[in-house]
């Protein structure tokens, strides 16, 4: 118990009472903080014509990727556990993508999608279609993003693959005896039986949407043009094009980092807690209507 | 045998210990080096020169070791001040960042070293002493300067039948017209002037490097931005989507997208891309280095049609210097960062290298300055009293975020009117240094 004790007070208890602390505070970073009530919280709701923008951007993310991600990682996962030949080649290619590091797999899905000189628009200029300019278009680069993460989804794909494979045959065996074609027994058989899973990863992934970071900061950065400036930070490329990827995240660490304004940062994270804490509470809390428990008693 | 053998060791152990110190306390009083280290910016060709000034001092100076770390930005400054683990001279390009430095005394006050040393900070041209302060506090000192001017093509400019630079910006409006060439499916093969804001660093979106061309002011003398209410910025404004719009935004976006990074030996203007730009000083040496052959010109950028009076002035900001908080080798550390700094001779040498502006009065005129009719332009700009730099603030350059929020809508057509715009814009700066003011954010 003490080792956890420790850990949980260093790692999580101490940063979550500095960042409240911190939030009612003018915190440079470099000089002590300075206690200013409120002011924070006045100006995250009344005054910062960032936090809009951001706080819409980041629902996008939960409303489109988080379900897309699901289904999609469903929809692998399903191929994959009907696959007669090759199921191990086929697994490893589906799971491979969320090994690549973050930010190198951004790197090559800007390159890739660059509506220039990008190998995706030289052939769908050669079909005769006019690519977007995905990254480097408001309309485009969330899209985009998107993509890049249905490419990574190999994590929850595995989980859901596990599941599916876990269903129990005789629930198949005696739907099919009861007449269920294949629709029938995902509505009544998998998709019940699976149903904590798809529980954990709505959770999950709602949760890494909101704290959605590297991806938005490196893309931004490079489909800019501007990511070899080492030092340079007079231009800020946060949230570029036209502020479409400045996720929540991204607007905390260009206030924490860039304008040395911890204080107002710390305001904008408590705000991020309170908001995924009551999220998360009520998918759970929804969640008692469809999630079954294999041997639970209702 | 075993003890002999211990004893033997302990005995070794002692002396090589005694011997220690008596080698480390005879150095000390022989003023042994120190090791310094020095964090800046520059990288690759431009930190090796900054490398080869550094061990010309340090060759003088046998009681220091200079150690030159390059590629530094203000984000591993911050993270080495707050740990304690300084540098001992720390410096920036991102001069906004000095009202955070001087106001939390992360970087420290100079004025006792310069009172000491009787040096007048006089001996710096006025914008050059203005960014490396806040509200009087003085932690750092200019070293080295970016003045913005204008690039042309003159094989190019040739070939369009025209002769010499653009003074106004309806003159550049129509040569760039004159000198772009465009694909047969009307895309954009050489951009005559590309004026998308966002587009390498002439085209800031802030719109730093546009102000001092329209005599633009960004806060009013009671300290309000008054973006709405100095008609140059609408001017500004109306004049570069104009132009965005006769090439098409999107093809615009294609174009960029296309370009080769501005620190790249691939830069548009260099490889005849792009005829005409506006661009730092430091362009010169990047051409030098990577496209000798290049036929090129450069000049005081053109002027708002309403003010031609200010041509000759651009904008102008620089890598600040300072010492950080916790310094631990402070003496020697001034006396590097003096030299740097104030001595002509080192100024020369570096802005020869990578032909950055000199900063103090005398190094401008230094004899061992090498001559250069292109860089000439950028001394004449940085001493023209029309050229400024942007406003140095409590909020550091985030105000230049919510002018970037908006002029990136705007040049997309996605901004709405024009006016209303720019005064719910001055409002959220007003919010915002307000903010910053009374101890609040950002």
């Amino acid at each position: 118990m003490t080792p956890w004790i420790i850990g949980f007070s260093v790692f999580f208890g101490y940063p979550l009472v500095m960042s409240v602390y911190l939030s009612f505070t003018h915190y440079d970073l470099l000089s002590p903080p300075k206690w200013i009530g409120l002011a924070n919280y006045k100006y995250l709701f009344n005054d910062d014509p960032q936090v809009g923008s951001a706080v819409k951007n980041t629902l996008w993310i939960i409303a489109v990727f988080v379900p897309l991600q699901v289904v999609f990682a469903y929809g692998v996962a399903m191929m994959l556990a009907r696959a007669r030949r090759g199921v191990g080649f086929f697994r490893t290619i589906f799971y491979l993508p969320a090994l690549a590091p973050p930010v190198a797999a951004t790197l090559a899905f800007v390159y890739i999608l660059n509506p220039a000189t990008g190998p995706v628009n030289i052939i769908l200029q050669k079909l005769g279609i006019e690519g977007p300019l995905w990254f480097q278009s408001p309309g485009w680069s969330k899209p985009s993003l998107t993509l890049l993460g249905l490419w990574g989804v190999g994590n929850i794909m595995i989980i859901f693959l596990a599941a599916v494979l876990d269903v129990p045959q005789h629930l198949y065996e005696s739907a099919e005896l009861d007449g269920a074609g294949p629709i029938q027994k995902m509505r009544w058989v998998t998709l019940p039986t699976i149903s904590p899973v798809i529980l954990f990863s709505v959770v999950i992934g709602v949760i890494a949407g909101m704290q959605y970071f590297t991806q938005a900061y490196v893309a931004a950065n490079v489909a800019s043009g501007q990511a070899s400036q080492a030092g340079d930070q007079t231009v800020n490329n946060l949230g570029y094009p036209e502020s479409s990827t400045l996720f929540y995240p991204v607007l905390l660490y260009q206030h924490g980092f860039r304008f040395f304004n911890m204080g107002y940062a710390s305001a904008l994270s408590v705000l991020l807690l309170v908001v995924a804490f009551t999220v998360t509470m009520l998918i759970i809390l929804n969640s008692r209507r469809w999630v079954h428990y294999a041997g639970a008693v209702k | 045998m075993r003890r002999v053998a211990i004893g033997l060791l302990a005995v070794l152990a002692l002396s090589a210990a005694a011997v220690g110190a008596n080698a480390r306390s005879s150095a000390q009083a022989a003023g042994k080096a120190e090791n310094l280290t020095i964090w800046v910016g520059w990288s690759a060709r431009e930190l090796k020169a900054f490398k080869s000034i550094v061990a010309e001092y340090d060759k003088k100076h046998s009681d220091i070791n200079v150690k030159v770390v390059g590629g530094i930005n203000d984000d591993k400054i911050t993270a080495a001040i707050r740990s304690g683990n300084v540098p001992d001279i720390v410096s920036s390009f991102t001069s906004a960042n000095v009202g955070s430095y001087c106001k939390s005394g992360a970087w420290i006050d100079l004025k006792p070293l310069l009172s000491k040393d009787k040096i007048d900070v006089n001996m710096f041209p006025k914008t050059t002493q203005y960014y490396t302060q806040f509200n009087g506090k003085r932690c750092a000192l200019p070293f080295l300067a970016d003045v913005y001017g204008f690039y042309y093509n003159k094989k190019m400019f040739k070939a369009a039948g025209l002769n010499g630079p653009p003074k106004t910006m309806s003159q550049l409006t129509s040569y760039a017209k004159k000198l772009t060439k465009r694909n047969k499916d009307g895309s954009i093969k050489v951009a005559g002037y590309n004026p998308f804001l966002g587009f390498y660093a002439g085209n800031a979106p802030d719109l730093s490097a546009y102000a001092p061309l329209f005599g633009a002011k960004w806060i009013d003398g009671g300290g309000k931005s008054q973006l709405s209410r100095d008609p140059a910025w609408g001017r500004m404004l109306k004049w570069q989507k104009n132009l965005v719009d006769w090439y098409g935004y999107k093809k615009l976006q294609k174009f960029n997208a296309g370009a080769a990074d501005e620190f790249s030996a691939s830069h548009a203007f260099e490889i005849g891309k792009l005829a005409m730009m506006i661009d730092g000083e430091w362009r010169v040496a990047f051409i030098q280095a990577e496209h000798p052959g290049l036929d090129y010109g450069t000049a005081p950028a053109p002027v708002d049609d309403a003010h031609p009076e200010l041509y000759g002035a651009g904008y102008v900001n620089g890598t600040i210097i300072g010492i950080p908080k916790g310094v631990k080798h402070k003496d020697q550390a001034w006396k590097l960062l003096k030299y740097l700094t104030t001595d002509s001779h080192p100024l020369a040498l570096f802005s020869n290298a990578i032909r950055n502006v000199p900063t103090t009065k005398a190094s401008l005129n230094s004899k061992e300055i090498k001559p250069d009719a292109r860089f000439k332009t950028f001394l004449q700009i940085f001493a023209n009293p029309n050229s400024k730099t942007s406003p140095i603030t409590a909020a550091g350059n985030a105000y230049g975020t919510l002018i970037q929020a908006f002029t990136v809508k705007w040049q997309a057509g996605h901004a709405g009117d024009l006016n209303g715009g720019l005064k719910k814009l001055d409002k959220q700066i007003d919010a915002q240094l307000k903010q910053a003011q009374a101890g609040g954010v950002p």
